[in-house]
């Protein structure tokens, strides 16, 4: 902004980031898995469903007896580990994204009408929220799951439903908090409309906060689709998740570590990231922070 | 009577129910505003005063319709504004604007100073690009900003800047009348005169009414001409500056004015001269019987602890809820 000068200089953002470890890290894994999932059939070295009766539970190419054409080694049937994870993190980005974007949507939408107009809209959809949470997020998602088709959209739907209660939470409080607020007061006295209110003061107040919660969503979402074709409940194969191969790793456990150790570290590094580029994210966007750099 | 008055506030009560601990307590009420009236011609500006807790700043969120009243009327040039429903008193919001205590809470972090200033006009259709902006600038230089400041954001400001950002946004519908809701009390005392001389500017300059509201005396003596003190929700004198200044007949106003800190200590009357309000407001939900002021009043008397004394005209102009109120001659002594 100060210096228009002749030399290039990195945009804001890129900036802060290199100036964050954390947020560079987490930047940077959640490149690479969201790469991933864009690009699986060229980034992946094999067919992920291939299989290869020579090769079963061949160990990572770093180990001995490993093999460098298989750089993660090989489970029980053959696959190509490796190739497998890239696939597998097109399931989870998908899942992970919108169920996210489903609860957030359902969600703000209640907290919003719950903070901003009180009353009883406000105990009624507390109490849904109440209800809602009384109930074990799996427990509710197992019995979806299993009534209907199992798949992505079934996943997606499961999840992001039960999530918007988070939502509906946080953004209520933070709408109580705002309505208190001068500005807000200074725009009722002005006559702007409600609708105006809550579109230009109240949820860009908010945003940062909402932003923070759907990183911190994303990974859960990602690790309910997880636990849940772990359980077998999810992803059905031939479909390729990080789950389904946990589970299908866990009986070589102690034999074949890779097997399940390979997907258990990749979900959790892509966790991690998300996390880490999420509380980046929230400093980021604190207007406060805006002149500095 | 038949002087047109810009604001003519009757009777107006405004209550809160508290809730009691636990559900088989009765809620209880809180008289925030009681029974005030007042009266407000064009161009005046009327200083309400009194300790944290005494109901002005709810009052002032009442006459702008930010509170339900409870009852009472709210006349606003003879348009009763209390009972109006929300889709007819936004005819009205452009006439009546408020500046707010604290700078720093009444700005939206996230917009820019055009956008906040801009935000009434664009509101309210008044205006539209180029006109816009012409006016946004023209604004920020009537309240003194530089005009390059226009695409900051609110945090980039100091608290007396910020206050005039909330000036400008409260000037730009052309309202009649303002109410200030402790505008300098969040600020240094070196720009608290900065912006009192901004308020006064304004106000002859746009033939503004202000109804000021403050904490001390000493903070409305320069900008009010009529002053009003309130002590739980009621207000017990009222008249104009100069006569309250000269003979305040009000035991709690006369305390009041003990409180001004004096420059040079040694100008300071001796202690035992002197009529230092003793203790704490009362609370509120809770008041004591007869005259809410009796417990802390030096000249309270039986009927004061059984009788409550009603906002009275003791002179002419000058209004005092007191059962003895304090002689001309008393406070002459005293002055």
């Amino acid at each position: 902004m100060k210096q228009k000068g002749k030399s290039y200089r990195m945009p804001r953002w890129l900036r802060m980031l290199w100036r964050s470890k954390t947020g560079l890290l987490g930047f940077v894994i959640v490149s690479i898995a969201v790469a991933c999932a864009l690009f699986a059939p060229w980034l992946a070295p094999y067919d992920p469903n291939a299989i290869n009766p020579l090769n079963m539970l061949k160990p990572p190419a770093f180990m001995a007896g490993g093999d460098p054409a298989f750089l993660l080694g090989t489970d029980n049937l053959g696959h190509d580990i490796l190739s497998r994870l890239i696939y597998g993190a097109r399931v989870s980005m998908i899942i992970g994204v919108l169920s996210v974007i489903l609860a957030g949507v359902i969600g703000t939408a209640f907290g919003l009408l719950a903070g901003y107009y009180g009353g009883i809209l406000d105990s009624v959809i507390m109490r849904v929220t109440d209800a809602f949470h009384s109930i074990p997020r799996m427990l509710l998602a197992m019995v979806a799951v299993t009534l209907m088709r199992a798949g992505i959209g079934t996943l997606v739907l499961v999840i992001g439903i039960t999530g918007w209660i988070t939502y509906a939470r946080l953004i209520r409080s933070e709408v109580l908090v705002l309505k208190e607020r001068e500005f807000v007061k200074a725009a009722v006295t002005i006559g702007t409309p409600d609708y105006k209110i809550i579109c230009y003061h109240i949820l860009p107040n908010v945003f940062s906060s909402f932003i923070v919660v759907s990183t911190l969503a994303v990974a859960t979402s990602i690790i309910a689709e997880t636990s849940l074709s772990f359980l077998g409940l999810g992803i059905q194969p031939p479909d390729i998740s990080w789950g389904g191969m946990l589970s299908a790793g866990r009986n070589y456990l102690a034999t074949n570590w890779w097997v399940a150790t390979m997907p258990g570290i990749t979900l959790t590094m892509t966790v991690l990231g998300i996390m880490f580029l999420g509380n980046w994210l929230r400093d980021f966007m604190d207007p406060h922070n805006q002149g500095l750099e | 009577m038949a002087e047109e008055y810009l604001l003519e506030i009757r009777h107006l009560d405004k209550f809160f129910t508290v809730k009691g601990g636990g559900p088989w307590k009765k809620p209880e009420i809180l008289r925030a505003v009681s029974d005030v009236s007042f009266c407000l011609k064009e161009g005046e500006t009327l200083g309400i005063v009194g300790e944290s807790g005494c109901g002005k700043s709810t009052l002032g969120n009442t006459i702008i319709r930010l509170l339900e009243p409870t009852s009472g009327e709210i006349l606003f040039q003879g348009k009763d504004l209390a009972k109006m429903k929300k889709r007819e008193l936004a005819k009205y919001r452009p006439d009546m604007q408020m500046i707010f205590q604290d700078p720093y809470s009444s700005l939206n972090p996230r917009m820019r100073v055009f956008d906040i200033i801009a935000e009434p006009l664009r509101t309210h259709h008044v205006l539209a690009g180029e006109d816009l902006r012409k006016r946004v600038l023209e604004l920020m230089t009537v309240v003194g900003l530089d005009v390059s400041y226009a695409s900051r954001y609110p945090h980039e400001f100091s608290g007396g800047q910020r206050q005039r950002i909330g000036i400008a946004r409260a000037l730009a519908l052309r309202p009649k009348l303002i109410i200030c809701d402790e505008p300098v009390s969040a600020l240094d005392v070196s720009i608290q005169a900065q912006i009192l001389n901004l308020l006064r500017q304004l106000q002859e300059k746009f033939h503004l009414t202000y109804i000021f509201i403050a904490h001390g005396l000493p903070s409305v003596r320069h900008i009010s001409s009529k002053i009003a003190v309130m002590y739980l929700g009621k207000m017990v004198e009222m008249t104009s500056r100069d006569q309250l200044f000269a003979a305040p007949m009000h035991p709690y106003t006369l305390g009041l004015f003990e409180a001004i800190p004096i420059p040079d200590p040694s100008f300071r009357k001796p202690e035992e001269d002197r009529e230092i309000l003793q203790g704490d407001i009362p609370n509120a939900l809770h008041p004591p019987s007869g005259c809410y002021f009796h417990p802390r009043c030096p000249y309270a008397r039986e009927e004061c602890r059984t009788r409550e004394p009603v906002l009275e005209e003791k002179q002419p102009g000058h209004f005092v809820a007191c059962h003895y109120p304090i002689s001309i001659k008393e406070s002459d002594k005293k002055a």
